[in-house]
């Protein structure tokens, strides 16, 4: 039997606790173009204050207002209700998969941003100053592989979406990796073979099953498993030459 | 797993991929052709390209399953390090020790 819709409220079950805790149900106003977070925000300010979650921007743009909706992991301020309720209209809000929960839908990003650190994500120009600007022409395939994949805005959803960093918590996951690509294909950065070097451990970009579960739900249309078989194809020619043509 | 393995892991898997097709399409033809244990030994001893073939299928298994059931064990267990590795390491020298015991039996002894 079909469940009817009820096109006056919208029923919300939201994660309340920590790693330990139960689902709360709220009922809000349903309302035109109405999205996930517009729905946390109207339950926190109108229903319950203790109500803790995560959002700056509002706009697909810092990346902090990640949940999962329904199962699947979204960036909730741009995710109308329309599309991620369930055939009766309802939502189930809970925390990030795969990040330690705070409080109710807020999770420490703190381990997932180490894993950046870890997979040397941030850019290094060399002990020497350029004499001048470098000109990287935007066609060649090292820029447009960069190119493909510098859109990241660091939301996690990749990372909750990831079935081998579920199984393996070392594992540094699709967001660091896909970072890493991004600078192996900067002709600028000056640490390409110490790069490679740190995503070729034993919980580095080998680890990937390919699901293309982080490709599938990144909301910025990014394809970190293309990213990570680079870096696997990368790290492979270094070990069989010892250094890598670029 | 580190590129070392990896490779090691792909590289054996290619050498599986032909050696177990051949070792399939070899019990086949045996079988229909109602071959008996000995008629077969008879064909196997001293057969210096039965004897190359298996050792070569014994050694890409010793290879190749030690380093898929690290991942496996890596994946679906906390158990790292040094000691896991050290008992796959013995595990691979043990499928590599019955391989051969079986491949000389079949073809030398």
């Amino acid at each position: 039997m079909s469940v009817t819709p009820d096109h006056k409220m919208i029923s919300v079950e939201v994660w309340r606790g920590a790693a330990k805790g139960a689902f709360q149900t709220f009922r809000v106003p349903r309302r035109p173009n109405q999205t996930v977070l517009d729905v946390v925000t109207e339950i926190q300010r109108e229903q319950d204050p203790t109500l803790s979650y995560r959002f700056a921007c509002r706009v697909g743009m810092c990346g902090s207002c990640a949940m999962t909706v329904n199962g699947r992991p979204r960036w909730t301020c741009r995710t109308r209700v329309s599309q991620a309720a369930d055939a009766g209209g309802a939502l189930k809000l809970e925390p990030l998969r795969n990040f330690t929960v705070v409080k109710d839908l807020a999770v420490e990003m703190t381990a997932f941003f180490d894993k950046w650190r870890d997979a040397r994500g941030a850019f290094e120009p060399g002990a020497e100053v350029p004499a001048d600007f470098a000109v990287v022409p935007p066609g060649t395939p090292a820029r447009q592989a960069a190119d493909a994949a510098i859109e990241c805005i660091g939301c996690g959803v990749c990372y909750a979406a990831c079935d081998v960093a579920a199984w393996d918590p070392d594992y540094l996951g699709p967001a660091a990796l896909n970072r890493a690509w991004t600078l192996v294909n900067d002709v600028r950065d000056a640490s390409r073979a110490e790069r490679l070097a740190a995503v070729a451990g034993d919980s580095g970009c080998q680890c990937c099953h390919t699901h293309m579960s982080c490709t599938s739900f990144c909301p910025k249309a990014i394809a970190p498993t293309y990213s990570i078989a680079g870096l696997k194809r990368a790290v492979l020619w270094r070990a069989l030459t010892g250094g890598a043509p670029r | 797993m580190t590129p070392a393995l990896f490779l090691a892991q792909r590289l054996s898997a290619v050498m599986l991929a032909a050696a177990v097709a051949v070792h399939l399409a070899t019990i086949f033809y045996a079988t229909r052709a109602g071959l008996t244990a000995g008629d077969i030994l008879v064909r196997t001893h001293g057969s210096l390209g039965v004897f190359v073939f298996y050792s070569v299928f014994v050694l890409a298994v010793a290879v190749h399953a030690p380093i898929g059931l690290r991942n496996v064990v890596r994946e679906w267990t906390p158990w790292r390090g040094r000691s896991l590795d050290a008992v796959l390491i013995v595990f691979a020298f043990a499928l590599l020790a019955l391989g051969m015991r079986a491949v000389i039996a079949v073809c030398v002894a």
